[in-house]
């Protein structure tokens, strides 16, 4: 609590000094007020107008809504959507949990994997994109070079196939987050107090049922941290998508932020596109506020 | 849900070791040791196993790659499409290769980086030491918009930018990045000033220091871990993004992932795979360098931005 309280007659300068914060706190304040949340409610007064290429005023009511729900491209985003968002939270959590666990046995060169494991999350989506696109095309990725290397009836053509392709972008994606992943698991199993498992052990516990009882339960914030991350990016995902398949073939592989794009930029359909942006930014509030609701609570007590 | 009392990563522990390790009291026998270094070897080959090949086809003639393996080593070295993709290799319509939009990108993140670090500073120190009423709802306010999908800003952004003269170009770009990274930048100094003894501000005041005087001589000081860690998460950030630069400067004044993304996909003619490599590893070059000097602050400044609060 701020100790400098005003009193009566006391100088400019005191005056100022209690203002000052305040005074200094306003910019960041007012750019967050008009650039986030200004923006959203203008959005979502777009998405009951019916704007084209550009922003129009006309009230139109849910239209767009039925519009967007009415189309077939908007329920196959959403249908890859769930299949991409759910794999990647549960390969990643699995993956980082392994590793991390695994890390956690006084390994000896734990100082170089570690760095290893985590560099693909300093790299860009479009250059993770660039490479893995080439790495998967089956003319002169890994289906060429199994097949060079004697295995002739080796394929491998995922990211050509319909109905394969969003599962290239999961590949993708795991390798760029999956190592950050154990990271937060790592700091997790590191901030474990050893008395615990100690007594454990001396209660006679394998070390199955040690991590199956004590650990995974103690790790419960590192689980809710990893859902809560994956979550938020696999919605945001757009840059990879673009890199790696450019949401084809065909729309295959087109998420919702992938359709909002072309929806409004591209397609003239800036009510649409802005209805979608809507429930996207719905979705994540839905996973966002509370977790971040309760975490500020507990900071405050 | 308190991730940051047993986070080691977080708050005052920031001048620790990175992850202090500490005598695992699980033993496991020998069998299951191979077992364990063989899959963390396995997953060492598979993170390293894209770059790698990256890096190889890029010194690589393009006649090697498209009639070859792309595991072998190359038979005949080349920095020809290394050259290619710096000064010469077509984006657009122009031959200018990555070197224009490596330059905007540096332009735009410089200054981002350097605003928003220096706003989220003042934030978290206003936020710790001299609180008010309704300050967590306003932290509260500020740390939502790091996670708000951007598609929700796209198009009054662009308006806005275009009211302000400042569609496609780098400053532009550097007004977005500041806005949409300052919740972060208060999220790492508010976390990291609220473990810092009030009492001495306290102090300070009595003695008749004021609130920048505070800030200067007493607060900025002792910031230079969390300064780092802001930094560079900052400037990896921005570094990499591609929504806005595609969105807002898709032009002359394009970053370099967006120039990536074109020189790699729009290409008409013969795929020259080479160029494209070294223009991957060109664009990844600076956050990889950062990464690989300050690796340490990245993976902490990853995780206090996976811990909030």
């Amino acid at each position: 609590m701020a100790v400098a309280t005003v009193r009566p007659g006391v100088d400019w300068r005191t005056r100022l000094q209690d203002v000052l914060p305040k005074l200094v706190l306003s910019p960041s304040l007012a750019l967050i007020l008009f650039f986030v949340y200004g923006f959203i409610l203008y959005t979502v007064f777009l998405s009951f107008t019916n704007s084209r290429m550009l922003p129009s005023h006309d009230w139109v009511g849910l239209a767009n809504y039925r519009t967007l729900w009415g189309l077939s491209h908007w329920h196959t985003a959403l249908a890859n959507l769930a299949i991409f968002a759910s794999l990647y939270i549960v390969i990643c959590t699995a993956i980082g949990l392994m590793l991390a666990i695994f890390l956690d046995q006084k390994i000896r060169g734990e100082g170089v994997l570690r760095p290893i494991y985590l560099y693909p999350m300093a790299l860009s989506f479009i250059v993770t994109g660039t490479a893995w696109k080439w790495f998967l095309d089956p003319g002169i990725g890994l289906e060429n070079t199994m097949r060079l290397w004697g295995w002739e009836t080796f394929t491998f053509g995922w990211i050509k196939d319909r109905d394969m392709a969003i599962y290239t972008i999961v590949i993708a994606a795991v390798w760029q987050t999956s190592g950050f992943v154990m990271a937060m698991f790592l700091a997790g199993l590191r901030g474990i107090d050893n008395e615990i498992l100690k007594a454990a052990q001396i209660d006679g516990a394998s070390t199955w049922n040690l991590y199956r009882r004590i650990v995974i339960p103690l790790l419960r914030p590192a689980f809710l941290s990893a859902f809560v991350i994956l979550s938020h990016l696999a919605i945001k995902s757009y840059d990879l998508v673009i890199a790696l398949t450019g949401g084809g073939p065909g729309r295959a592989t087109e998420l919702p932020a992938t359709f909002m794009y072309s929806y409004t930029f591209t397609r003239n359909q800036m009510g649409v596109g802005a209805s979608s942006a809507v429930i996207m930014l719905m979705t994540i509030a839905a996973i966002m506020v509370p977790y971040l609701y309760a975490e500020l609570r507990e900071r405050d007590r | 849900m308190s991730t940051l009392s047993q986070n080691p990563l977080a708050g005052p522990a920031l001048r620790a070791a990175p992850v202090p390790s500490q005598e695992t009291a699980v033993r496991t026998g020998r069998v299951t040791r191979v077992f364990i270094y063989l899959v963390l070897l396995l997953f060492a080959l598979f993170y390293l196993l894209p770059f790698f090949i990256m890096l190889i086809n890029s010194v690589k003639p393009l006649g090697e790659i498209t009639g070859g393996n792309m595991m072998a080593l190359p038979r005949e070295w080349t920095v020809e499409p290394w050259m290619a993709a710096w000064s010469t290799a077509q984006i657009g319509v122009q031959p200018t290769g990555l070197r224009p939009y490596f330059i905007n990108s540096i332009l735009m993140v410089v200054p981002a980086v350097a605003i928003s670090t220096l706003l989220g500073a003042l934030n978290g120190y206003i936020l710790t030491k001299w609180r008010f009423r309704g300050d967590t709802i306003l932290f509260g306010l500020m740390l939502f918009a790091c996670f708000i999908p951007f598609q929700i800003v796209l198009i009054p952004m662009a308006r806005t930018l275009g009211i302000l003269g400042l569609a496609g170009t780098t400053w532009g770009l550097v007004l977005v990045h500041v806005v949409y990274g300052l919740g972060f930048t208060t999220l790492y100094f508010r976390n990291y000033y609220a473990a810092f003894p009030t009492e001495l501000v306290r102090a300070a005041q009595i003695d008749g220091a004021g609130f920048f005087r505070i800030f200067w001589r007493i607060m900025l000081p002792v910031s230079g871990p969390i300064a780092v860690v802001s930094i560079i998460w900052q400037f990896t950030n921005i570094w990499n993004d591609f929504l806005f630069g595609a969105s807002f400067a898709a032009g002359s004044g394009a970053p370099v992932t967006v120039a990536l993304n074109n020189l790699v996909n729009s290409s008409t003619g013969v795929r020259e795979y080479n160029v494209h490599f070294a223009g991957a590893i060109l664009a990844a070059l600076p956050t990889l360098l950062v990464y690989i000097v300050a690796g340490r602050y990245f993976v902490r400044g990853l995780m206090a931005g996976s811990v909030k609060g």
